[in-house]
């Protein structure tokens, strides 16, 4: 199953995806971290610049990185109860 | 209102003024995370699933019109233009930079406001009645025995790391508007045959993984001398409260363990330590506190009839307001609970509104409820009309007080790094499904949690809802029969969970049977569940 490594910026608390070299605000820029995740997160950890961090499972689906627990995917998109905060690519509806 | 006197103002700007240093330094990496944490947390600020999330504290959940405003302006300038109102008559901010932090706390500080002792195990921000000063049926305003315990709580070194947090109300009336038997530690005052008024300690009550009704624990405390008694509640339960083991580290599994009366003997022991240390204060300086609290000047001459043609008003005035002390007034209670919207939410623009109202037609107070909702505590009758059409232009004057969409409900899954389940949409279901019939269901509690801990208060439900996780699920328990007022009980589960549809339609089919059991449309659906148990609502749930 794939995984994602996700966190929240120390200085916004925003929510982070780790999209192979650097961080991205979006999901969909997401790369899977599969076997490295442990590695990626032994190097990371020290620099103190993500709280947080996490390596989360998700599924591959035509539409992108669907995580597997609703706790991530209202992570993704926001506040279910605020869909006027969502993206458009990412509407409430995919959680 | 309590204004800071030049002590208060000192704590308040050295602390922001050190948590400013000590952000800087964590965000230039020279104090590690772990570090840091319990810094940020005892500033209140929490890390949740999207952002930071700051829980600012409002003490007994008074605001003057120019700190509402703060408010507001802190809504739109550092968050996203709302803010929650919480259980607790605190407010939530759900979209928090760490650094802008220094300056959003100085903003605060600068109407004397702060979010210290929100987190952490130390004396929580101090709850208390929101018709405090205001309600016909009060014995004397709870909030200058309230301001006094926050004043000797405040920092206070030997209090700072408690086994656990600790969470005190102060009511003065014997109508319960503040769960006095569901906190740490609850106050009352009351009246002795030669008019004196003393204190009823309850202690040992609270919600969450274990909840419990707090024990009266002595029937009258001069009020001369509670500072040393609440300093020997707390001194027993610092001694003996089970740090080793988070689960029982309240102090409701002392008093439990322990018993009420071994527990208050001990208390009485230790009182007559601590007693003749004076820390007492003399009578003169809490009747310099109680002065601040003194009510507006008010008009001897407001009348008491008004003009109520228009039925919608009219169903507002009785809905939402409550009886004065004084002829000619009443306090109002704007709803934040427009079925369909989030329970407590209110944006800057509202906050904005509700200030101006207050300070143009009540005293200039507004009180925050624990049910998540704001109250004007001084208005003329005869403004009531003025008023309501403001509000109602606002989305505000939604007549709903105590009824079926008046819900009570904590963040859950949308925001909350805790949760189980999301508990908001939950509630704005049922508030739109419940709404059309609440006026012929009359007086019924709805408390939605997304998790044990039970911010959001379900086992004082007269229907409680709690989100529980299913094997990755969002689930729904359904608990009946609870209560957080002076006849206060714990909700009990009536059965097996729902998914979230499952859950609506679950208590949909309880009121249904309510409908068929109640005895006259006087008996509240408590009164019902109580006079014929749980078994009539199994059936109809799962039968
Ligand atoms: C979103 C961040 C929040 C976190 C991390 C949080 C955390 C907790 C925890 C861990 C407990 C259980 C404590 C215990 O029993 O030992 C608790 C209880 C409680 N919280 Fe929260 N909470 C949050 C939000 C809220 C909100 C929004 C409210 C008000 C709506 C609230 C009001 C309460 C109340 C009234 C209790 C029950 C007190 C008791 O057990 O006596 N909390 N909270
Ligand atoms: S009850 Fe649980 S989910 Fe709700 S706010 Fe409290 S900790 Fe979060």
């Amino acid at each position: 199953m794939p995984r994602l490594l996700t966190g929240n910026r120390l200085e916004t608390g925003d929510v982070l995806w780790w999209a192979g070299s650097d961080w991205s605000l979006h999901l969909k820029d997401a790369v899977a971290v599969d076997d490295d995740g442990e590695a990626l997160l032994a190097r990371l950890l020290p620099e103190e610049r993500i709280n947080d961090l996490t390596l989360i499972d998700v599924d591959a689906t035509p539409d992108g990185w669907r995580p597997r627990s609703t706790r991530e995917r209202v992570r993704a998109v926001g506040p279910s109860v605020r869909p006027d905060f969502a993206l458009p690519s990412l509407p409430v509806e995919a959680i | 209102m309590y204004r800071y006197d030049e002590y208060d103002q000192a704590i308040v700007d050295a602390r922001v003024a050190e948590f400013r240093e000590q952000v800087e330094r964590r965000l230039k990496n020279e104090i590690s995370e772990e570090a840091f944490k319990p810094l940020r947390l005892m500033n209140g600020l929490y890390l949740q699933l999207h952002a930071y999330m700051l829980r600012v504290a409002i003490p007994y959940g008074t605001l003057d019109s120019r700190q509402l405003r703060m408010l507001a302006h802190i809504a739109r300038r550092y968050d996203r233009g709302y803010g929650h109102f919480t259980t607790r008559q605190n407010i939530q901010y759900n979209w928090m930079k760490l650094e802008e932090m220094p300056d959003l706390l100085a903003d605060l500080a600068s109407v004397e406001m702060h979010a210290f002792q929100t987190s952490g195990n130390c004396i929580r921000n101090i709850s208390s009645d929101q018709f405090a000063a205001a309600a016909a049926d009060e014995i004397a305003d709870p909030r200058p025995y309230a301001e006094l315990l926050r004043q000797w709580s405040t920092l206070h070194p030997e209090f700072s790391f408690l086994p656990r947090k600790f969470k005190i109300a102060v009511t003065g009336s014997k109508i319960d508007r503040a769960a006095i038997k569901l906190h740490d530690i609850g106050l009352e005052l009351v009246q002795n045959e030669a008019g004196e008024i003393g204190l009823k300690v309850l202690v040992g009550g609270g919600m969450g993984r274990t909840p419990m009704l707090a024990h009266v624990i002595r029937e009258w405390l001069p009020v001369a001398d509670y500072l040393s008694y609440m300093e020997a509640i707390l001194r027993v339960y610092n001694r003996h409260g089970r740090r080793d083991n988070i689960y029982k580290a309240r102090i409701k599994i002392l008093v439990n363990d322990l018993g009420a009366a071994e527990f208050a003997r001990q208390v009485e022991e230790e009182w007559a330590l601590v007693k003749p240390l004076g820390l007492d204060p003399p009578p003169s300086e809490l009747a310099r506190i109680a002065a601040h609290f003194a009510p507006p000047v008010l008009d001897a001459n407001a009348p008491v009839a008004i003009d109520l043609s228009n039925a919608e008003f009219a169903n507002w005035v009785t809905v939402n307001t409550h009886p004065h002390k004084a002829p000619g007034y009443a306090i109002v209670t704007i709803s934040l609970k427009a079925p369909g919207e989030i329970p407590g939410d209110a944006s800057a623009d509202q906050m904005d509104i509700i200030a101006d109202l207050a300070q143009r037609y009540a005293g200039d107070e507004i009180r925050v409820t624990h049910a998540q909702n704001l109250v004007l505590p001084y208005v003329r009758r005869a403004d009531l009309f003025d008023i309501w059409q403001v509000l109602k232009a606002a989305g505000l004057a939604t007549a709903n007080l105590d009824r079926a969409s008046d819900i009570i409900s904590c963040p859950g899954l949308d925001y909350c790094t805790l949760a189980n389940a999301r508990s908001i949409p939950i509630a704005q279901k049922l508030a739109v499904k419940l709404a059309p019939q609440e006026a012929d269901l009359g007086e019924l509690k709805i408390k939605v949690s997304g998790c044990i801990n039970g911010c959001g208060h379900h086992h004082a439900g007269h229907i409680g809802i709690l989100g529980v996780d299913r094997k990755g699920e969002e689930n729904y328990q359904l608990l009946l029969g609870g209560s957080g007022a002076e006849d206060a009980t714990l909700a009990k589960i009536l059965g097996p969970g729902f998914d979230e549809n499952g859950i609506v339609t679950a208590v949909e089919k309880v009121i249904d049977r309510y409908k068929t059991l109640r005895a006259g449309p006087a008996e509240r659906f408590l009164d019902t569940y109580r006079r014929v148990g749980a078994e009539p609502f199994k059936e109809a749930v799962y039968g």
